[in-house]
């Protein structure tokens, strides 16, 4: 399509526009970290890093940031041994209702997450806490985080198998080795990058999680958003809940950086 | 070892966790809708009565129904309308080399916190905040500032599907179009956004099912808006079958768009 100048520059000119509505928010909670206005006004009066420095020593948001960084790495180991279970059958077999997994393993992020969340905050309270009596806390968010974890590991081991073909593993088992062999030898070593890009995703997903934790947490056992959000309407805690929020951008979109570095070439096939 | 027993050591664990965990607990929950409380304790009974989704019909939850698919409606659509302008530059007016690096400024953001970035738009739209101070003016807590954020939050699950599909639009489609004697707003029309639908339907999935969903912006942003989020949230403790109706009508909203959706071969782009 030929496009006239005018079109050009006027194109040029809206997409300059959206990506600084896309930055300019994001860069004000940034500078707002430094702000030494309570209540952000703006611009901001002077500069100060007394918030940083009692975030740092408030107990609150570092309580909040072990149990968040317990559940990711939970979240995420369990969803790394299914995720890559289901990769593999669906990937390496043919089998009646193939079609139907593959769509029960995107669902718990396509409902609502809102109706994941009462879902199973009713089978804690019913099921969970009278029979076997497990309360609401850092095991039943790991269980939440893992469920919508695992489809971030299955896409990205699918995306890689399907490069890999099947052919290796054929070798391999006609010169003699045996399934187990086969993957701890040829497989798993071949997939060893997609499941690292794999498990920062899902780190990164179980770390900015709120809409289905919030019915899974317990009182004890807040995550660094939940904690956040309970402090969010606070007027006094503001300055660092501001901090927090800036440490949540970096912690999110570092493991997914690298992700995008290590998935490489599978990284186009699989978007989510 | 045969090969029956190799998919069942595959598939058992995986579904095993999936069908207890999750399907479990949804069937619970949908179950759920179909009970009662008593009226005293606010315990869930095990009667069955359609009388949640009959509450449904009542004018008060018909306007936030209505509510909740306009605002679903307006940021798929305020969504696209920047999408497209947005990925056309990016795939084909933009210097090939700079075409990474704008992709990974779209995708950067994306990862970044949700809630963050929910609380960023609060420091915006808060009186004397940035906007109040850069422009004059700000929407204020409410619908309108609820829809800029929203559509911000999503924008770029709208970007990436169609920014794909203008990559793989062949340039010569274009330019046999433009041979012909189309001029560029008839080649957009006839050439370009058909090649986009499905692009679009994926994307908007997304943006629908998400906004259709949420209940925390809502809460940061919105001031004392009702949307069907809050609306579940407020009856878990007081009436969960009510709650879980009004959860369930939000999952049927979202498995009917899915299928209306399906024909335009959207979910092969997700």
């Amino acid at each position: 399509m030929r496009l006239g100048r005018g079109a050009k520059i006027a194109l040029t000119a809206f997409a300059t526009v959206v990506f600084t509505f896309i930055y300019v928010p994001i860069l004000v909670v940034t500078l707002n970290s430094f702000n030494s206005d309570r209540t952000f006004g703006w611009p901001p009066p002077g500069f100060t890093t007394q918030w940083w420095n009692l975030a740092l020593q408030a107990q609150g948001p570092r309580d909040a940031l072990l149990v968040s960084v317990k559940a990711g790495l939970g979240a995420t180991a369990i969803a790394l041994v299914l995720g890559t279970l289901l990769a593999l059958a669906l990937s390496r077999f043919d089998f009646f209702g193939k079609h139907a997994i593959s769509i029960l393993v995107v669902l718990p992020i396509a409902l609502p997450g809102i109706v994941t969340g009462i879902a199973l905050q009713s089978v804690i309270q019913n099921l969970l806490t009278p029979v076997f009596g497990i309360g609401a806390g850092l095991f039943t968010i790991i269980v939440g985080h893992a469920t919508f974890c695992i489809v971030l590991i299955f896409n990205n081991v699918t995306a890689r198998l399907r490069r890999m073909g099947g052919s290796l593993e054929q070798a391999s088992a006609d010169l003699g080795a045996r399934p187990f062999t086969t993957f701890r030898r040829v497989t798993f070593p071949l997939l060893r990058s997609s499941l690292l890009a794999g498990a920062l995703l899902a780190f990164a997903l179980s770390f900015d999680e709120i809409v289905v934790t919030t019915f899974t947490a317990g009182p004890d056992s807040q995550t660094l958003p939940i904690w956040i959000f309970n402090n969010l309407f606070r007027p006094n805690q503001a300055p660092v809940v501001n901090v927090v929020a800036v440490v949540l951008i970096i912690v999110s979109i570092v493991p997914v950086w690298l992700a995008q570095r290590l998935a490489g070439a599978d990284a186009a096939e699989s978007r989510i | 070892m045969s090969r029956r027993r190799g998919l069942a050591a595959l598939l058992g664990p995986p579904l095993l966790w999936l069908v207890v965990a999750y399907l479990g607990a949804l069937a619970v929950i949908f179950a759920t809708a179909f009970w009662t409380t008593d009226p005293f304790t606010n315990q869930v009974v095990r009667t069955f009565t359609l009388e949640n989704f009959a509450d449904l019909f009542s004018p008060t939850y018909l306007r936030i129904i209505g509510r909740t698919l306009l605002i679903a409606a307006l940021v798929t659509v305020l969504c696209i309308a920047i999408a497209v302008p947005l990925a056309f530059f990016m795939a084909r007016v933009a210097p090939r080399r700079l075409r990474g690096l704008l992709l990974a400024a779209v995708l950067v953001p994306l990862w970044a916190s949700y809630l963050v970035k929910a609380y960023a738009w609060r420091t915006m739209v808060q009186p004397d905040g940035v906007l109040d101070n850069a422009f004059g003016a700000t929407p204020g807590y409410g619908f309108g500032a609820l829809v800029l954020t929203l559509t911000y939050l999503w924008l770029p699950y709208m970007v990436l599907p169609v920014y794909a599909a203008f990559e793989r639009l062949p340039e010569t489609h274009l330019e046999a179009s433009a041979d012909l004697g189309a001029r560029p707003l008839a080649t957009f029309r006839r050439v370009v956004v058909p090649a986009l639908l499905p692009a679009i339907a994926a994307g908007s999935i997304f943006t629908f099912s998400l906004s259709l969903g949420d209940y925390i912006a809502v809460q940061i942003v919105g001031g004392k808006l009702q949307v069907l989020g809050t609306a579940v949230l407020q009856n878990i403790t007081l009436d969960l079958p009510f709650a879980a109706a009004l959860g369930t009508v939000s999952a049927l909203i979202m498995v009917l768009y899915l299928l209306a959706v399906r024909r335009t071969g959207a979910l092969d782009n997700l």
